[in-house]
């Protein structure tokens, strides 16, 4: 079973309804115990770092998803929640992460030349660069549903993908059962959801 | 870099689509569901889905459609119609919609646009703007563009960048409906320096008008058509395929 962690942010009925479609069992869960008996954990986040790491502390989870990656349990930050996982974002400010893949959250202006629009919103492609069993079937190539203004900068051995956007824009990360999407695999077609399936087979 | 994006638009009446024939393998063309699985699976980037119920019962029926099209189709989906209040973004978001487009609700309300972008972010707030040339200028319209506001369309589009809006819809009343080509000109006018995603609307009649529309318009970012894909005249296939040939980045599906 899948644990989709919902700690108030944003909608994820979209993202809860997608592993529906790829067979999984899926749940929206806040409950330390759920998430606990997981077989793997979804990060899900929209919106602003700040507002998103004060919810996921309130929410009394922040430790409880520290430590059961610790552990070794599979898990898969998506669009802010690939962000959250990094050590701190500069977005708005200075603002601590979960610290689990090492790395600094920066916005897409400071690489991105101007002229281009920010948010990167739209379909992109994924040019791989190091492997990830979640792109086990995803060829070189596929697009992907991108919706950010913030990046993150993490040492090469972590990016499994990136995306061309005027500058090379981290799309995947990938650390032992750490992994995190920038783009929307919810929102990414078949393209997308094969991401999914091949995470529930971790 | 980004993929030019095609985007069919689906008007919605008490809970059914409007328009749509010539769906071959369709049960039932008359349903959100089925056509937008259809537009998913044959390569549209995203979906509008405009709500043109006037009752609340249509309305509540348009959610619940909504609720059952979101948890089928995996791409972003953009809701419009009837959208004045923050408790109508609420109500819109939580059955499913990815992005809500405003229109008369934002020209009665400028602030509306900037209250749903600080609550849900700009990405989520899509200004749609029904532009009409009206004594050498171009006006805004609303209700279905019907009624002219008098308001200067630059002055709002710009206005409406400013209070948050992440996207733009530029309908041209005057080429809409019409099939022969976007309004090259009036996009030109009021959108070339803007700096959110720009999306065409109105003219659309031949995948041609696509490739116009990319290739002289480089800050377009997408084409928005609805009874040209509804009608089978323009197979979404066939359209990204000239697309790709005539060198503009499309995301091509299998």
């Amino acid at each position: 079973m899948t644990a989709i962690i919902d700690y108030g942010v944003g909608n994820l009925f979209s993202l809860a309804c997608s592993f529906g479609a790829v067979g999984a069992e899926a749940v929206l869960t806040s409950d330390p115990e759920v998430i606990k008996k997981a077989d793997r954990l979804v990060l899900p986040g929209v919106g602003a770092f700040r507002d998103a790491a004060a919810k996921l502390r309130e929410s009394g989870l922040w430790d409880l998803v520290k430590q059961q990656a610790a552990e070794g349990k599979p898990l898969m930050g998506i669009c802010l929640g690939m962000q959250l996982l990094l050590d701190k974002s500069l977005e708005f400010g200075e603002y601590e992460g979960l610290g689990l893949i090492s790395g600094v959250v920066r916005a897409m202006t400071d690489i991105v030349p101007a002229g281009l629009k920010i948010p990167q919103m739209g379909w992109n492609k994924l040019i791989m660069t190091g492997s990830s069993p979640v792109f086990a079937n995803t060829p070189e190539g596929t697009y992907m549903y991108f919706v950010h203004s913030y990046y993150c900068d993490a040492p090469k051995e972590y990016i499994s993908a990136v995306t061309e956007y005027g500058a090379p824009v981290t799309a995947a990360l990938h650390r032992d059962n750490i992994y995190g999407c920038q783009f929307h695999p919810e929102k990414s077609g078949e393209a997308g959801l094969e991401v999914l399936r091949c995470f529930c087979k971790l | 870099m980004l993929a030019k994006r095609i985007i069919p638009c689906l008007d919605v009446k008490d809970g059914r689509v409007v328009k749509g024939k010539n769906f071959k393998g369709l049960a039932d063309v008359a349903s959100p569901v089925d056509l937008g699985s259809f537009y998913s699976k044959c390569g549209a980037d995203e979906l509008v889905f405009y709500d043109i119920t006037a009752s609340s019962e249509g309305r509540k029926l348009f959610t619940e459609v909504l609720t059952e099209v979101a948890s089928k189709v995996f791409i972003p989906l953009t809701v419009g119609g009837g959208i004045n209040t923050l408790d109508d973004f609420d109500r819109v978001l939580k059955s499913g919609a990815d992005k809500v487009s405003v229109n008369s609700g934002a020209v009665r309300d400028p602030q509306l646009i900037c209250e749903a972008a600080k609550r849900y972010g700009s990405q989520c707030v899509v200004l749609s703007a029904d532009v009409k040339r009206v004594d050498g200028g171009y006006h805004v319209f609303v209700r279905g563009g019907r009624e002219d506001t008098g308001i200067d369309a630059k002055e709002w589009i710009k206005r409406g960048q400013e209070l948050g809006a992440g996207e733009l819809v530029l309908n041209s009343i005057d080429t809409d409906g019409v099939k022969k080509g976007f309004d090259l000109q009036m996009l030109t006018d009021l959108c070339s320096d803007l700096k959110i995603p720009v999306i065409a609307s109105g003219g659309a009649g031949n995948v041609e008008h696509f490739t116009e529309l990319f290739k002289k318009l480089p800050f377009v970012d997408a084409g928005l058509a609805a009874s040209i894909f509804h009608y089978g005249e323009v197979k979404i296939e066939d359209l990204k395929r000239v697309l790709a040939d005539e060198g503009i980045e499309v995301r091509r599906t299998k």
